[in-house]
């Protein structure tokens, strides 16, 4: 029987909430400092009372052996990310303690500590030397790390000329060959292109083949299940679940459509944005204004939004998209004000925005619906999880029947009869 | 059956102080290497005159200093000719100035790279303060050749003169733990810095003779650590002013107790920088 790779006996972190508002609202700034100059000394020398901490992670037990892949799914502020955290060692827990054996890798954000000035060759010994890696094995790796991200002919020249896509593919070059026995993984899919994210998700299956160990925490339900060997679910700091990522991935969808079901969406608090304009609810209308709890197939829809602006002010300037994802996270579509020519020059300060969709191609099930307006360019509101969107069974093709599949489309099909012997057919002709 | 790991790591909450984990800084010695030629490298990139500017720094303050402080102010300077008086207490003041200010904001400034990755913090401190090395050494050749053209020779004294620099640094360093330390939760640190170290600089004798500072609080004057660090390159470098005494024993003491010290502090903070910062 080996020992696990990862023993966590008891976790916990608690947070100040005073100290993170207080930034958050810049009191830290000149300005809330003059209008109170001594105020933050006082608070930061009292004790926390209860009132004021947070537990971003509580009482977490979890046994890792080597070799498993553990995804890890929540909402945001779920703790995973507090998590990865404390096993990467950058921040302390409150109580309980884990046992890590082998050396840790973490990914928690590529390209940390590059130098714009430097070259990608002096940055790639750099960070690799930030991350733990001896010279010589940096030597060693140099060619690979190079070859790996695709940017050999830029390696001399400055990163700060490189464009965004080739300053994360080296960054993850260097991160990716640090070959640690542990490599944490948070998000850094969610970057570069779709061909640079599949060479990502390739060489954490290698990685997980050789037998080492992986947490990874993302958004994408998809890469948890196929990546995977073993999934754990965390809610407000809690563990809620734990097991094989088909399972867990499941309960947990279901689990947060039910809440954007149920929660109204000016009550969501897991949202971003500037707030120049606040969603307040959404509901589905028919062409006649009569409201529906679910749609169909082949229906034609309204898709109503409404909004405020806190301040009581015409809005300029608005762009708004809404998407669906499908169970497993994945963007099945997406629409937005702005392809279509369709942004809001000007919004009186309350109303609702509208997006008819006629003929509805989804296919019968339930999606997830998330929306974002941008006012002036500036993301204004965005809500993940804004609402559940429940597609039944309808009738598109006028003959009562659906096929299966994600979406459905109209079509005809017919027979041509074959060219005549000798002839060109008419398409190699023209 | 597996090959074990050898590298295990228990992670837990620490209360109280903690210990240094000098072995650990010393395992990322090729980060502090790395961290003080990207400084050095990064810092002098798309400039006309490059790593140039180490140098003209002190000379062009030396420069100001002899127009207003010996020229007009009519400064004595022990016997030397004003310029080699002064840039031989401007050569260790800057390194000072530059480690402490660097060093205690540098926390702040690394901030991006102290909370995405661990690595033993203190790496990040030592390494502003030995940055601050590079320029001393860099700005020292211009000292040997002022002292060529006025024909100033070292005696043996000029052996000691490493115990000063060393001393320079460990001062620096102190101060730069505490600060940087303080600067994580208050921001004001860093601001204050570097007004204290201006007014700090005529408590030393950058630009006067310690001789000009009345007998009666003479003693006081010099347990300041860097009155001794410059007293010390004056004496052993050009063979001018006093010679160490019972001061520099007492005040070598208090900055041995304030590195120790800030050294504690910091590790007491370090855990739960990220939360902080």
């Amino acid at each position: 029987m080996t020992q696990p790779a990862i023993e966590v006996r008891g976790l916990g972190k608690r947070y100040r909430l005073g100290v993170a508002e207080e930034r958050a609202a810049g009191v830290r700034s000149l300005g809330g400092r003059l209008l109170a100059p001594f105020r933050y000394l006082r608070r930061s020398l009292s004790q926390a009372s209860e009132a004021e901490t947070l537990w971003a992670l509580r009482d977490l037990d979890l046994d890792l052996q080597p070799g498993e892949v553990l995804g890890i799914v929540g909402s945001n502020g779920a703790g995973k990310t507090t998590l990865l955290k404390i096993l990467a060692r950058i921040t302390e827990p409150t109580t309980g303690q884990a046992l890590v054996r082998g050396r840790l890798g973490c990914l928690l954000q590529v390209g940390t500590g590059f130098h714009p000035e430097l070259s990608g060759r002096e940055n790639i010994y750099l960070n690799g030397a930030i991350m733990g890696m001896k010279k010589a094995e940096v030597d060693a790796k140099f060619e690979e790390i190079v070859e790996f991200s695709g940017v050999a002919r830029f390696i001399d020249t400055p990163v700060k000329f490189y464009s965004s896509g080739m300053f994360v593919r080296l960054a993850f070059a260097v991160a990716a060959h640090l070959e640690p026995e542990i490599l944490i993984v948070d998000e850094v899919l969610a970057v570069g292109d779709a061909a640079f994210q599949r060479k990502c998700l390739g060489k954490m299956g290698s990685v997980a083949s050789e037998g080492r160990t992986i947490l990874f925490v993302s958004h994408n339900l998809e890469a948890v299940t196929n990546l995977c060997s073993r999934a754990i679910w965390l809610n407000q700091g809690r563990l809620v679940d734990d097991g094989a990522p088909d399972d867990i991935v499941r309960k947990y969808y279901q689990a947060s459509m039910e809440k954007a079901q149920s929660t109204p969406l000016d009550q969501v608090t897991d949202r971003s944005g500037n707030g120049a304009l606040r969603f307040t609810g959404f509901k589905l209308r028919t062409p006649e204004g009569r409201e529906l709890e679910t749609t169909a197939t082949g229906d034609t829809v309204d898709f109503v939004f409404d909004y405020i602006a806190p301040k009581g002010e015409p809005l300029n300037n608005v762009s708004v998209w809404f998407w669906v994802n499908s169970q497993m996270g994945q963007r099945l579509m997406q629409m937005e004000s702005v392809i279509v020519g369709q942004d809001f020059l000007s919004l009186p300060p309350r109303g609702c925005l509208v997006c008819r969709v006629p003929r509805l191609r989804l296919a019968p099930g339930a999606y997830q619906l998330g929306v974002t307006a941008t006012v002036q360019g500036e993301r204004a509101d965005r809500i993940h999880d804004a609402a559940l969107l429940e597609v039944s069974s309808g009738d598109f093709y006028g003959t009562g029947k659906l096929p299966p599949g994600v979406f459905v489309d109209e079509y005809d099909w017919r027979a041509e009869p074959a060219p005549p012997r000798g002839l060109p057919s008419g398409s190699d002709g023209a | 059956m597996e090959s074990q790991p050898q590298h295990s790591v228990i992670i837990k909450a620490h209360r109280g102080w903690a210990a240094l984990r000098l072995g650990e800084v010393w395992e990322f010695r090729e980060l502090l290497y790395f961290l003080v030629w990207r400084e050095i490298k990064g810092r002098y990139r798309q400039m006309a005159l490059g790593p140039l500017w180490i140098v003209l720094k002190p000379f062009i303050t030396m420069v100001v200093f002899t127009l207003v402080f010996g020229r007009m102010a009519g400064f004595a300077s022990d016997g030397l000719p004003y310029p080699l008086f002064s840039f031989a207490a401007l050569l260790p003041w800057q390194f000072f100035t530059v480690a402490v200010s660097k060093s205690a904001g540098s926390l702040v400034s690394n901030m991006g790279v102290i909370s995405k990755v661990y690595f033993p913090r203190l790496v990040v401190p030592l390494s502003t303060a030995f940055t601050g090395l590079v320029d001393f050494f860099m700005a020292f050749v211009i000292v040997l050749l002022m002292m060529v053209y006025y024909g100033v020779f070292p005696g043996w004294q000029v052996v000691f003169l490493p115990a000063f620099l060393l001393l320079a640094l460990a001062t620096a360093l102190a101060a730069g733990l505490w600060l940087a330390t303080l600067a994580v939760k208050y921001r004001d640190v860093s601001f204050a810095v570097e007004h204290l170290l201006q007014v700090f600089m005529y408590l030393t004798p950058v630009v006067y003779p310690s001789s000009m500072v009345p007998e009666a609080y003479r003693f006081l004057y010099r347990l300041n650590p860097m009155v001794g660090v410059i007293e010390g390159f004056r004496w052993s470098l050009l063979g001018s002013g006093p010679a160490p005494d019972l001061a520099l024993v007492i005040s070598s003491g208090i900055v041995a107790l304030a590195l120790v010290s800030g050294a504690f502090f910091f590790a007491r903070t370090e855990r739960n920088i990220v939360d902080l910062l």
